[in-house]
């Protein structure tokens, strides 16, 4: 593996542009007080309750996702190119999605096989020819994205389904600004806090025409047993709407209702934080006690909209993020603007020839995977894990792919031995209404704690960053 | 606003009053318990703090018949098997702020997360004498926060009625208890009413809702029972007496009802109970006597709580 890329300092020591005031802060204020204000933010967070459960961890219950006080910067340059190509891919994304539960324009040219699609586990027949508000599926997508040099952002992944995280990009920059004051004053960074606004805006554009003026919108959650559950309290607490579960919906002749202290009141948009099997028992999974009976139908009768739609994982799994930058030229006829990774899928015979024959070299995926687990990281495997994947791999090709590990960028970030350099990834979120598509600059910033890991996910012990774009002056 | 929010708000406010009442109870025994026995120290008061708090059969399948102030103290402030433990009541409250954290302000939440979080670090073990203490007014002291900022940063509307009621109902069905289980244990025996013995009695109860000093303002007497239960049931400038209690009930009942637009039963049999108390005079409930009138009273209260969950929270 190359010596991968500073964002702060270039190889010969002189700081890169973006974190010139940054650097000269940090020069100036002794270990002691960075060590205080990082323990002042977590007691901060905890107090506020910002916390996220691991599953099969039942000690640590409620854990907090380390949070670094060094920001991680990018200029106004570089997110204009980064933002511009998020707005491509989730175009193409959402003309993607359209095209399967419809014409099947791509399957029909050739340029996605067939069987990735039907055998899909998370394809949705029921979406066959349904029509969904506007057109649009993918309203809430979360691009992750990596660095490799002064110039290169690679996508590595596509969250089309319920992307989480947003929160944490809001609430890691209300502690900064509220410990690092000074800090602002000297950089001038982007606001973000207008999310939840252009969340709501987005939403509301989404309603079905059955629904009156000021549609009503909701935050559906799974409860609080659900890891992300903070974040979805703190969503709908911002945006100012009910935060429901399964049981306070109910469907009436199509139409879906919720339970008030006034009676029924009509739902026109469900921002669901569900995923698809647990939406309706009727539809889907039968022993979901999460979800509304009936609200599939109600959806099909055009009474309501969810976002993100069902059946958007159709889009955002490993093998067929290998075929995007072929998705974005068929129905966008444009070159795409971020790269994706080199991916080799392993369903093909030459590339799984090739993976094999490499494994010691390559990071190998599972196609439905997330979360960072059940993945081999060749370069830092040992023999029986090499092993291991070997065999799975022979047996089931289709459910993988291979990448090269990347040298993904580091940042400045405060650990105990001090300040050290530590790889990190970009989560932006994309919101697409039927007006227009709204990306607050910036996003969030995972942060591998480790010495070398490349392992960014929280439930991996990796942390976040405040993420800063300049702007400029 | 939604009815899950509504009734986890009704339910987080009453487990916030319980929690207090537990700790004042708590308090007032051990107060009592380490009084020489001629000045009425007994060691059934340990009995009697769980008659009071309602627990007295839970503990009795849990820990048989003794009731030493060691068991009792755990029982009642962290047992996990007793559902109304203050580690319980906390618990559960905490549990409602999760699932509405949308509707309580940032203050509020803080509140309870901070004291669930304290709350780990009381070892529940063997505690001394002067821990107790200081998980007793800590435990006093978070309700008095939550209260306060409830009362401070809370928006006047359904949520802030809801758990207003809740916490009323709470407190008077409380108040009812101190006053029924003190009465019973207290007057069989009391030969002579207004000697040494009787009066540290009667002073605790008024100690455990923290009105001895309010006593003295409002009858300017030495503590006498039929005093006492006044100043509990029918006096409405004292905040935990029930009158004083239904005059809240009745009033945020109204605020809601005028909110919505729609009167319902909850609103009419707050106002039905609240008439019988303004009507009722210390005399005739003693004469028909004070347990009955207090049973009769905590079958009503109940029957509200029931009104207000069918009309509102299912």
């Amino acid at each position: 593996m190359s010596v991968a890329f500073d964002e702060m300092t270039n190889a010969d020591g002189s700081i890169r542009a973006a974190y010139t005031a940054l650097a000269k802060w940090l020069n100036g204020v002794p270990p002691e007080v960075l060590d205080f204000r990082r323990k002042e933010a977590e007691f901060i967070f905890r107090r506020i309750g910002i916390t996220f459960a691991v599953y099969g961890d039942s000690d640590a219950q409620e854990r907090l996702i380390p949070f670094d006080i060094i920001p991680r910067i990018l200029t106004g340059g570089e997110w204009g190119r980064l933002s511009k190509g998020l707005e491509q891919r989730t175009k193409a994304l959402n003309l993607y999605i359209k095209d399967v539960y419809s014409k099947r324009d791509i399957l029909k040219a050739g340029i996605v096989p067939e069987d990735l699609v039907y055998q899909n586990p998370v394809f949705r027949p029921e979406m066959n020819g349904q029509k969904v508000p506007h057109d649009l599926y993918v309203h809430i997508a979360g691009i992750d994205v990596v660095r490799v040099d002064a110039e290169t952002f690679y996508v590595l992944e596509d969250n089309a389904r319920t992307p989480s995280g947003v929160s944490y990009m809001l609430e890691n920059r209300e502690i900064m600004m509220r410990l690092f004051p000074e800090l602002f004053a000297d950089n001038r960074v982007a606001p973000v806090e207008n999310y939840t606004d252009e969340l709501l805006a987005t939403l509301k554009s989404l309603a079905p025409v059955t629904a009156n003026n000021d549609p009503v919108v909701v935050v559906l959650t799974p409860g609080i047993f659900n890891s992300a559950y903070y974040e979805h309290s703190f969503l709908a607490d911002k945006l100012g709407v009910e935060l429901v579960e399964g049981r306070d919906l109910f469907i009436r002749n199509d139409v879906v209702y919720m339970r008030t202290t006034e009676g029924p009141k009509r739902v026109d948009v469900i921002y669901r934080r569900l995923d698809d099997d647990f939406l309706d028992p009727l539809a889907f999974r039968p022993d979901s006690a999460l979800g509304v009976p009936g609200l599939m139908s109600a959806y099909n009768a055009g009474n309501v909209t969810l976002t993100n739609a069902v059946g958007t994982g159709v889009a955002d799994d490993k093998a067929v993020y290998s075929y995007m930058p072929d998705i974005i030229r068929f129905y966008l006829g444009e070159e795409p603007l971020l790269k994706n990774v080199p991916t080799w899928r392993c369903r093909e015979a030459d590339h799984l020839k090739y993976v094999l024959d490499h494994l010691n070299e390559l990071v190998v995926k599972e196609v439905h995977g997330s979360g960072g687990y059940g993945m081999l990281i060749g370069p830092r495997a040992d023999k029986a894990q090499i092993e291991l994947f070997r065999a799975k791999l022979k047996q089931d090709p289709t459910n993988f792919i291979a990448q090269p590990t990347l040298a993904l960028s580091t940042c400045p970030t405060f650990v105990d031995e001090g300040i050290a350099p530590r790889h990190v990834d970009l989560r932006p979120f994309v919101l697409t209404g039927s007006d227009r598509v709204r990306i607050v600059p910036g996003g969030l910033t995972r942060v591998a704690l480790e010495a070398g890991s490349l392992v960014v996910n929280s439930s991996q012990g990796g942390g976040t960053k405040d993420t800063w774009v300049l702007e400029e002056s | 606003m939604l009815s899950r929010t509504a009734d986890n708000l009704y339910w987080l406010a009453r487990y916030m009053e319980r929690a207090d009442c537990l700790a004042r109870i708590l308090d007032v025994t051990q107060r009592l318990a380490q009084l020489p026995a001629a000045y009425g120290g007994s060691t059934n008061e340990w009995r009697s703090a769980l008659l009071t708090a309602g627990c007295a059969d839970l503990f009795k399948q849990v820990h048989g018949e003794e009731a030493t102030e060691q068991n009792v103290i755990n029982f009642l402030a962290f047992a996990p098997e007793n559902p109304s433990s203050i580690r319980n009541c906390f618990e559960i409250a905490r549990t409602n702020a999760r699932s509405v954290r949308t509707a309580l302000t940032i203050e509020m939440w803080e509140t309870i997360n901070s004291a669930w979080l304290e709350l780990k670090r009381y070892s529940t073990k063997n505690m001394t004498r002067e821990e107790l203490a200081r998980f007793l007014s800590f435990v006093k002291e978070t309700s008095l926060r939550f209260d306060g900022a409830a009362y401070r940063t809370m928006l006047r509307n359904d949520a802030f009625w809801f758990s207003r009621v809740g916490m009323y109902v709470e407190r008077a069905d409380n108040t009812a208890r101190i006053l029924d289980v003190k009465y019973h244990v207290l007057l069989p025996d009391s030969e002579h009413i207004g000697g040494p013995l009787d009066y540290f009695q009667w002073a605790s109860i008024l100690r455990s809702v923290s009105a001895l000093t309010s006593f003295h303002w409002v009858y300017r007497e030495s503590v006498k029972p039929w005093l006492v239960a006044d100043l509990l049931i029918l006096n409405a400038q004292m905040p935990r007496s029930l009158t004083s209690c239904y005059q809240n009930i009745a009033r945020y009942l109204d605020d809601i009802a005028a909110y919505y637009g729609r009167q319902g039963s909850s609103q009419r049999l707050a106002r039905t109970t609240l008439t019988r108390l303004g009507n009722s005079r210390m005399d005739d409930i003693f004469q028909t006597g004070l347990h009955e009138f207090i049973d009769g009273f905590v079958v009503e209260n109940n029957r509200l709580g029931s009104f207000v969950t069918e009309q509102y929270l299912l």
